[in-house]
């Protein structure tokens, strides 16, 4: 078994690469995802009903599909039609628009539960539209929902395991490879589930810290 | 002075007459089947501050919200300084929200629940619509917001979150942050409604000194000794619809409508209770 943590040990940089190309992958597809779910929200809680109407059945059809087909689609099944990706930009691009939907319906679940005076207010000294939604709606929501948006960012992470499928060189697609390379799987695979750990612990003291500064403004 | 039944906003007669800041010409509003405003008129020339009195579920914070359209008019016009709110010049179309907004700018509002936006300091509240939506420079806005704290005695909360102020704190930073818009007019919707008895006049005193200083102001308000005080006109009404329009001296001693008197009776009565109970 020691032996084997030595196989692993001495290929570390390829598995903190692994683990990088994660935290990359992770950070950025959360603030993609939070700036495409923005305007979903926005129609999710539009007055207008086609729109309304549109952004709920986009949501609840995201929510339907699981994540693995989704990272098929884009990486395998999108070139059919002409539009081809490299698989780090499929694999983002499928944490995107799976995550962008999730987060869509958390934001509305907030923004729902918002203080109808916060949102009047902001009518009344001209905000309007996305400026109104920018700086009066999403600031107290996104601090109403920080908890949730941690899980969500957990998710994230966990779900970026599933796109070794397409070759991402994310962290478990190294663990993978270590292990099928000196059959080594119990000690590489532990490995990588101790890096994922530290990942969501990390996760888990930022959301942490910023719900104790949200506190002194609620 | 009873008010015509049919309201009427005539255009100024002649250039020597300046049009009102604030017109309202007949607006009617339902909601479902109550109805709530019934052809309400009223016009606020500048430096006028008009309190509008009347007992709770006649329609004055409806009213006050139909000025600034967060509540949409069935029926009726209202102008800001000759433009008329809600719709294009010259035309029925509706404005859109973004047009609306504009317009909304330009009044300002201080809400009987301070609606501060909890997200931002104290400073912050006052510079964001400045700053945002009239796109007036940072240095300025922040220059000019610290001088309102000065006025309403707040300077040393300009970095607290509205989470850790007072009722009358929080009221008084509602007022500067509508004040930091340089509103044509102020609205206020039962600013000291919501607060402890022993908060209300530090309120009251930054309202009062308002007035003085020529502020056009409209205010919903059961504070009877301030619409006595302050106002140059009270609008007192009733079931949605306006009873009486007269100057404080003579509502106050003379009214001339039956149910002007039962109101002011009642508040008598209520208040001399009070007196008692806190005695």
């Amino acid at each position: 078994m020691t032996r084997e943590f030595a196989i692993v040990w001495a290929h570390k940089d390829r598995l903190l690469d692994g683990f990088a190309n994660t935290v990359w992958l992770c950070v950025l597809a959360t603030v993609i995802a939070l700036a495409v779910a923005s305007p979903i929200t926005m129609a999710l809680m539009a007055q207008n009903r086609p729109m309304r109407t549109l952004a709920r059945g986009l949501v609840d059809g995201m929510r339907c599909i699981p994540f693995l087909l989704l990272a098929y689609i884009i990486y395998y099944g999108l070139p059919t039609l002409g539009i081809r990706f490299n698989n780090w930009t499929a694999g983002l691009c499928a944490l995107v628009v799976y995550n962008a939907c999730y987060i869509a319906e958390i934001l509305r679940g907030a923004w729902a539960s918002l203080p109808r005076e916060h949102i009047d207010a902001g009518h009344a000294f001209g905000f309007s539209g996305w400026r109104l939604y920018r700086r009066i709606i999403l600031p107290p929501i996104l601090m109403a929902c920080v908890p949730v948006m941690g899980n969500q960012m957990i998710q994230i992470i966990k779900d970026s395991a599933f796109l070794t499928i397409i070759a991402v060189p994310e962290l478990t697609h190294e663990a993978s490879a270590i292990q099928s390379m000196y059959y080594v799987p119990f000690a590489a695979f532990i490995s990588a589930v101790l890096l994922y750990w530290v990942l969501c612990r990390i996760v888990e003291m930022l959301v942490g810290l910023i719900e104790r500064r949200a506190e002194k403004r609620r | 002075m009873l008010l015509p039944a049919t309201p009427v906003c005539p255009e100024p007669a002649a250039a020597q007459l300046e049009r009102p800041v604030l017109e309202v010409c007949g607006i009617s509003k339902k909601f479902a089947h109550q109805e709530v405003l019934a052809d309400v008129s009223l016009s606020v020339r500048r430096g006028q501050t008009i309190c509008i009195l009347g007992p709770s579920g006649s329609g004055k914070s409806t009213l006050l919200r139909c000025v600034n359209w967060l509540e949409r008019p069935d029926h009726g016009h209202i102008f800001l300084s000759g433009q008329r709110i809600g719709y294009r010049a010259g035309s029925d179309q509706l404005m859109t929200q973004a047009e609306l907004a504009t317009i909304r700018a330009r009044m300002g509002m201080v809400f009987q629940h301070f609606n501060l936006w909890p997200h931002l300091t104290v400073l912050g509240n006052l510079i964001e619509a400045p700053i945002w939506v009239q796109r007036r420079p940072r240095e300025e806005v922040v220059a000019e917001a610290e001088a309102l704290l000065d006025k309403v005695g707040l300077r040393e909360k300009r970095d607290v979150y509205p989470a850790l102020l007072s009722g009358g704190q929080k009221q008084r930073v509602a007022i500067a942050r509508a004040l930091a818009m340089r509103p044509a007019v102020l609205l206020f919707d039962e600013a000291t409604s919501a607060l402890d008895p022993e908060l209300v006049g530090e309120v009251l005193a930054v309202m009062e000194e308002l007035a003085k200083d020529g502020m056009t102001m409209v205010v919903v308000t059961h504070e009877m000794s301030f619409a006595q005080d302050a106002a140059d006109e009270i609008i007192f009404l009733d079931r949605g619809r306006v009873v009486e329009v007269e100057k404080p001296e003579k509502f106050f001693s003379q009214p001339e409508t039956e149910r002007a008197r039962q109101f002011l009776q009642r508040f008598e009565s209520s208040q001399r209770g009070r007196i008692r109970r806190d005695a």
